[in-house]
């Protein structure tokens, strides 16, 4: 696997990836992109304002998928209201998503001295590491990082010998993607199936954790806290565009040379750069073509050829009809089959649909076994149609999707309308309407001709 | 089916002890039950329930809505191959299918010797790396089919029972605060203002005055 940034400057969260020892206390101090434990020691010579200030002037924009600014989620906390609770999603599970684990796996405090710098700032009364059951050495790394933590008075009472005290619990999940939907997580935490909660309210920092404002904020949002606080909010802005700045890890996997974890620029770094350069992607493998690729992960619809200039920016996905989400870009060159993967990837959602809402529980399943039937051979020349409108009934279109210039279909920006409490229903649309839409001719020769098609590239021109 | 024993009791405490509120460690005491006996029993659910202060149905409740926890006995290896996007586009499903021919048994199903549990799982964070399989969690990353073959030699014969504990074992490292060091964790309705909080929001009151 490659990995990592570019260049040492553009490492800020993964410059002790390849450091032997990187996650050891002694190792966390002695190398990496700014001195470890001395950003907490700076952050306490500042008001919790001030490092708030920092977090919103600086625009760290949130790494879990909705890319939402943390420094303005913090301000969604209704003041005077004790106590307050900071809780890290570490539960990571989208599929292509795959950072957060290695933050926590080889640079486990960093994600602890962010956890202290926004409990400070925040006055959080205890910090909770959420980290996905199933990354059992993840959480090994943790549980030792935390315990050396505690015995050096970095976490627990009088941290550093000042009035600030917090306690931070790592508390495993045990396999469940909904978890990864922060009022699903809080429900999980206080010990419940992990249901997402009926909205509003949209933000926990209201009512959260045992209903007192809560903050869930993603690993890598919190594990850029310490760079910053070294290095100041100039710095942080001097890579990345306006509205998106910083660096951000991109996971990129799927049918490319060399797949791996990136520490990019936000939002100068384009597709095609992804791919191809050397230091990235290597290029689409052994010299096939691209057929589609997803650039957000599972939920994100499906991107073409035709959207490879885009830059990695949020906004500028966004408008063109998928999500950024979180950072993983999954690519398909043309031996794949668009049906048998938009199955896998539906799959996924009905599998995972908590069953909360009926649109999402029926919806997801229905969908499955209508895809199943068609790859099966079983499939009815109406089913195109059903598929489409039991989608619609999860997410009332016109549905989020790419440009398709040779079919002259213009974009339908993110994000879709939705019949449900959270995103998990619509997202199981997203591998459906850009499926079909561009390889409509796929779906139709499974169900219809005798012996099926040969599996080939994105047509130029449009098939509907 | 087994109560947690005397040992695991005074580390289920000691974990209902972190949490603000003791129900938070449902999840936790069930993983420490399923590492105990294997999988989740009714007598340990009933125990934990007795622990957090809820009854026994609500932690089956719990429990039954999460993917690790098992309520029935299952192989001392639980072989979880991905078939996700991005291992099925290199060969997850096929792997999956070779796991089953080579096993024996349907994916769900345990060997008859009770030493495999083979699962159909969603992905699980290794996509770089596919196809991509966990043995008790622990990964085993780009698996051909002689690579699961070898994998399964490996297992039988004892050759990686230091690097994959037995199923239920999650981490082999456990946090532990010490008591005097344990900053504030108390009921939520205990909670008042942070004194850091209070400290500098009277500093600027005093300076605005």
């Amino acid at each position: 696997m490659a990995e990592g940034a570019v260049s040492p400057e553009l490492a800020r969260v993964t410059s002790r990836w390849a450091v032997e020892g990187g996650h050891t206390i002694d190792g966390y101090r002695a190398s990496g992109s700014y001195a470890g434990y001395e950003s907490i020691r700076a952050a306490l010579d500042l008001s919790p304002d001030q490092v708030s200030g920092m977090v919103k002037d600086a625009t760290v924009l949130g790494r879990g998928g909705a890319g939402f600014p943390a420094g303005v989620k913090w301000g969604f906390c209704p003041p005077g209201v004790w106590p307050r609770y900071l809780v890290v999603n570490g539960d990571e599970s989208e599929p292509g998503t795959y950072k957060d684990r290695i933050l926590m796996e080889r640079d486990p405090h960093q994600l602890i001295e962010g956890c202290l710098i926004a409990a400070y700032a925040i006055g959080a009364a205890q910090v909770f590491l959420y980290v996905r059951g199933e990354m059992a050495h993840a959480q090994e790394r943790i549980a030792a990082a935390l315990n050396e933590a505690y015995a050096a008075g970095l976490v627990g009472k009088n941290i550093l010998g000042t009035d600030f005290s917090v306690d931070i619990v790592l508390h495993w999940g045990a396999g469940a993607y909904i978890v990864g939907e922060e009022t699903a997580l809080i429900e999980s935490l206080e010990g419940n199936r992990g249901m997402p909660r009926l909205k509003p309210p949209f933000f926990p920092a209201a009512k959260g954790l045992y209903m007192a404002p809560t903050f869930v904020n993603n690993v890598e949002t919190q594990a850029n806290l310490p760079w910053l606080v070294a290095h100041g909010v100039d710095a942080y802005r001097s890579v990345g565009t306006e509205a998106s700045p910083g660096t951000r890890l991109i996971a990129l996997s799927g049918h490319v040379n060399t797949p791996g974890v990136f520490e990019v620029p936000q939002g100068t770094t384009t597709f095609r750069e992804l791919f191809e350069a050397e230091h990235y992607g290597g290029g689409i493998r052994d010299g096939h073509e691209l057929k589609m690729f997803i650039p957000g992960g599972a939920s994100a619809p499906w991107f073409f050829p035709e959207q490879v200039d885009l830059p990695l920016e949020g906004r500028v996905v966004g408008g063109e009809g998928s999500m950024l989400g979180s950072g993983a870009v999954v690519v398909m060159d043309e031996t794949t089959d668009a049906v048998r993967a938009c199955l896998r990837v539906v799959r996924f959602f009905a599998r995972e649909s908590c069953g909360k809402c009926a649109p999402c529980r029926e919806g997801t399943t229905w969908e499955e076994k209508i895809l199943q039937r068609i790859l099966d051979g079983h499939g009815r020349p109406s089913d195109i149609d059903l598929l489409l409108d039991v989608a619609d009934n999860i997410s009332p279109g016109p549905y989020p999707t790419a440009a398709h210039p040779g079919a002259g279909l213009e974009a339908v920006p993110f994000p879709p309308r939705q019949t449900t409490i959270c995103p998990l229903g619509p997202s199981s649309v997203a591998p459906i309407t850009s499926a079909i839409r561009r390889f409509r001719h796929e779906f139709e020769a499974k169900i219809t001709k005798r012996d099926s098609i040969p599996v080939a590239a994105a047509p130029a021109q449009g098939d509907h | 089916m087994a109560r947690l024993t005397p040992a695991n009791e005074q580390l289920a405490r000691s974990i209902v002890a972190r949490y603000p509120v003791p129900k938070s460690a449902t999840i936790p005491l069930c993983h420490l039950a399923q590492e105990q006996d294997g999988h989740l029993t009714d007598d340990a659910m009933a125990h934990i329930a007795e622990l957090v202060g809820c009854t026994a149905a609500e932690v089956l409740g719990t429990a039954s809505f999460y993917e690790m926890f098992k309520r029935h006995e299952t192989g001392t290896y639980c072989v979880n191959v991905c078939t996700n996007i991005s291992c099925q586009l290199l060969g997850g499903e096929e792997l999956l299918e070779h796991a089953e021919r080579t096993l024996g048994v349907r994916a769900g199903g345990t060997t008859a010797d009770g030493m495999f549990t083979l699962e159909d799982v969603e992905c699980i964070a290794a996509c770089t790396e596919a196809p991509a399989l966990q043995v008790n969690y622990r990964y085993f990353h780009r698996i051909s089919t002689e690579d699961f073959d070898q994998l399964v030699d490996d297992l039988r014969s004892g050759r990686l029972s230091d690097e994959v504990p037995p199923h239920g074992t999650l981490g082999k490292v456990r946090q532990e605060i010490p008591a005097d060091k344990v900053a504030n964790i108390t009921p939520p309705e205990e909670q008042t203002e942070p004194v850091w909080i209070a400290r500098h929001r009277q500093a600027a009151e005093g300076g605005a005055s």
